[in-house]
């Protein structure tokens, strides 16, 4: 699939209340395309609560429930549940597709435990974690997702902590399907969304988020911002299925030895995030930590990928 | 079809006869039978219905939550910490005017660990804009869960409806019921049909943010939708009495208050002592009747100023407490009918974490109050305080030592 080939009909409207360059509404905007209308959509509490502009309006040209911020997974279940009686009385032709919208505050922290009881369950639905790194809604605090070194309102000095991985926990979860996905790469995006679309039980997909005002950076950058975090490594790009990982895009490019691997640096200087780090005086110590860490996941990848054409044929899930 | 059977159990019943078609709920002592028998009612196929075994409170209701906004009749069961841990969606139930309905066993809140009779958990939950329904009999709980579906998917109403029932009293008691022929409840209870719905071909946006140009005007309809409910609630029972058979009282039942001077005002399961009570006092030569309190949201203005204003004196008996106040019920009745006759209005707050009560000790306080030796306001009767409610010995005194307290 090629951008050109998009399906025009736009169920996300014109006339949002996000900011300039939201990377929110532009995930909405390629995975509404993906999905389609026979969709059932439910906001949790986060960027997109908001952006969706205020009753009496809205920018999202879909059934919508707007739920609280623990519930994602749970909601998902009952909405399901739901449809598949409508299936069973007639009422659908067809069952809808249940997408869950959540950032990654009500992924991470708040709402693991729906979310991972969904899992549990394998409710049918598609739950989609966009993964603005912070609890920007709120102006931009720290949350499980926050990485290492990087400011927020309340980590004023850089995070101490590494984030966590969620969607290694959805793979430890043994759901049908799970992907990372990024603004940069919209039709490897698209592509997954589409994909997900066709596979039952709980499928989980995750898009990093660049976010203007929350990252500090010129909101005309935002795929250039989540390009550099995709070919620095800092974000990487993968579907999980049936056991077995494969990585797509720019990031299996990088894996393949077809495009380099960009130092961290380039990325965490696009980012007022990061100022820190290289002002007044260079942070080697944390820039370096931060570089180890690519490096070493990217090493192992390209040794076990090198390996496998050669003499092994095993699939790793690779760590990250 | 007569059944002996806990109250758990003929609260499922009622569910399996309302043609519930999503249940969830995450098991609660005292509530876990009321979903055992549920899941069992479905393994077996006698109940055609989806089940979602969530894993919290927070989730049972999210889950309700979504089932509900599909348009689809749903169901959950809880109690006390259960309900606590719900109470941010229970909000958001009423709030986004979901109509539904779950079952409360009303239990005590720790600490200390307590599995007992209490109605603490519910009243903690009295503003969130549900409709709370209290049962006094293993009968009115199964009846009540049919009847509150009628009255939450009216659409004058359109909230959710909690059906409280006493715990271990009720819940954990085997009783005698009659289970009304599920045609009749048909006749009774139609398909639900809600007033709006997650609909593919009306895409709309339900519970999106909402400025203070029309916040309080949703706050105000679903006022207006507790206020709505009085009548239907009224209805719904009488309609049940026509068609099923049953009836115990539309917003409050009464026992013996036609000719009475003194009034007690109770709710639950506690209504049958106060029954044996005003039996007690009467034999006494007290003219005594009882005021049940069935609906508590929406509260029973209405009925308590037109019974209450002929009376002396009105005992209201609270099995919870307001902390800082008084008995909560107490405070509801002084306010409902001041300056409506001069009743002089009691408070017995009693039976807290499951605590015997016994009506012979209703009655005596009633006839000391009657007497006036009772003071005009919130007692405790059935307290024992005892030295080692004030001082452990081993434990406490000895810390307080090192701590130089004693
Ligand atoms: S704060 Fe960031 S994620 Fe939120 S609306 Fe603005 S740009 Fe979008």
């Amino acid at each position: 699939m090629r951008l050109r080939d998009f399906p025009e009909e736009e169920l996300f409207l014109q006339g949002s209340a996000a900011c300039q360059g939201c990377p929110g509404s532009a995930a909405l905007r390629v995975a509404f395309k993906a999905l389609g209308r026979e969709t059932i959509l439910c906001v949790i509490a986060s960027c997109t609560s908001v952006l969706q502009s205020p009753f009496p309006v809205s920018a999202l040209n879909l059934p919508t429930l707007n739920m609280a911020f623990a519930t994602g997974g749970a909601t998902a279940s009952g909405l399901s549940a739901a449809a598949d009686r409508l299936v069973a009385s007639g009422a659908f032709k067809e069952k809808p597709t249940i997408l869950v919208w959540a950032g990654d505050g009500g992924t991470y922290d708040i709402g693991i435990q729906a979310l991972s009881g969904a899992a549990e369950r394998n409710t049918d639905f598609i739950y989609v974690c966009y993964n603005n790194e912070a609890y920007s809604n709120t102006g931009t605090q720290r949350s499980g997702a926050t990485p290492y070194a990087a400011w927020t309102t309340n980590t004023t000095k850089g995070k101490d902590e590494w984030r966590k991985d969620i969607a290694q926990i959805m793979v430890a979860h043994g759901v049908p399907y799970v992907a990372t996905a990024s603004l940069a790469y919209p039709t490897d995006m698209y592509r997954k969304f589409a994909k997900a679309k066709e596979i039952k039980g709980t499928r989980y997909i995750e898009i990093q988020a660049p976010c203007p005002p929350g990252w500090k950076f010129p909101s005309s950058h935002t795929i250039k911002v989540a390009r550099l975090a995709v070919q620095s490594g800092m974000w990487m790009l993968y579907e999980h299925e049936g056991g077995k990982t494969a990585y797509t895009a720019g990031t299996q490019r990088i894996i393949q030895g077809q495009s380099k691997l960009l130092p961290v640096e380039e990325y965490l200087q696009a980012q007022g995030r990061f100022r820190h780090l290289f002002s007044p005086e260079k942070d080697e110590m944390r820039i370096a930590e931060i570089q180890g860490r690519i490096s070493h996941i990217f090493d192992t990848l390209q040794f076990t990928h090198k390996m496998k054409e050669h003499i092994m044929d095993i699939e790793l899930a690779p760590p990250r | 079809m007569r059944l002996v059977d806990t109250g758990n159990h003929v609260a499922a019943w009622g569910a399996r006869l309302a043609r519930v078609e999503v249940v969830s709920a995450y098991p609660i002592t005292p509530q876990t039978q009321v979903i055992e028998e549920i899941s069992r009612f479905i393994d077996e196929g006698e109940m055609d219905c989806e089940y979602i075994p969530v894993e919290s409170e927070h989730s049972a209701m999210a889950a309700m939550i979504g089932s509900a906004a599909m348009g689809v009749r749903s169901f959950s069961a809880t109690s006390a910490h259960g309900l606590a841990y719900m109470h941010e969606l229970l909000h958001w139930a009423a709030g986004i005017r979901l109509p539904m309905v779950m079952v409360n066993v009303n239990r005590a809140l720790g600490p200390g660990w307590n599995i007992w009779c209490d109605h603490q958990d519910t009243l903690a939950a009295r503003d969130t804009g549900w409709i709370q329904l209290y049962c006094a009999s293993h009968q009115e709980v199964l009846d009540t869960v049919i009847q509150a579906f009628r009255i939450s998917e009216d659409l004058k109403v359109i909230l959710p409806v909690m059906v409280c029932y006493d715990a271990i009293f009720i819940s954990h008691s085997y009783m005698q019921v009659e289970v009304p022929d599920q045609d009749k409840v048909d006749r009774f209870l139609p398909p639900f049909r809600s007033l709006w719905k997650l609909d593919l071909d009306y895409p709309l946006t339900h519970g999106s943010v909402i400025y203070p140009d029309d916040y309080e005007e949703v706050r105000f309809s679903m006022f207006k939708g507790l206020d709505n409910a009085r009548k239907v609630i009224e209805r719904a029972a009488e309609e049940y009495r026509d068609i099923v058979g049953d009836f115990h009282g539309g917003m409050v039942e009464t026992y013996r208050t036609e000719d009475a001077d003194c009034a007690l005002v109770a709710m639950g399961s506690m209504a049958s002592e106060c029954k044996m009570a005003v039996e007690e006092l009467r034999d006494k030569g007290y003219r005594c009747g009882l005021v049940r309190v069935r609906s508590y949201r929406p509260f029973p203005i209405a009925e308590l100023r037109e019974l209450l204003s002929p009376m002396r004196s009105v005992m209201v008996i609270d099995r919870s407490v307001s902390f800082g106040l008084e008995g909560a019920l107490f405070s509801e009745v002084k306010a409902a009918i001041y300056g409506h006759g001069d009743a002089t209005v009691y408070n017995l707050i009693t039976g807290l974490g499951g605590r015997d009560v016994r009506y012979d000790l209703i009655a005596e306080k009633t006839a000391d109050a009657l007497e006036g030796k009772l003071a005009p306001e919130s007692s405790w009767p059935s307290l024992r305080l005892n030295e080692h409610h004030l001082v452990s010995k081993r434990g406490l005194e000895g810390y307080w030592k090192k701590e130089g307290v004693l």
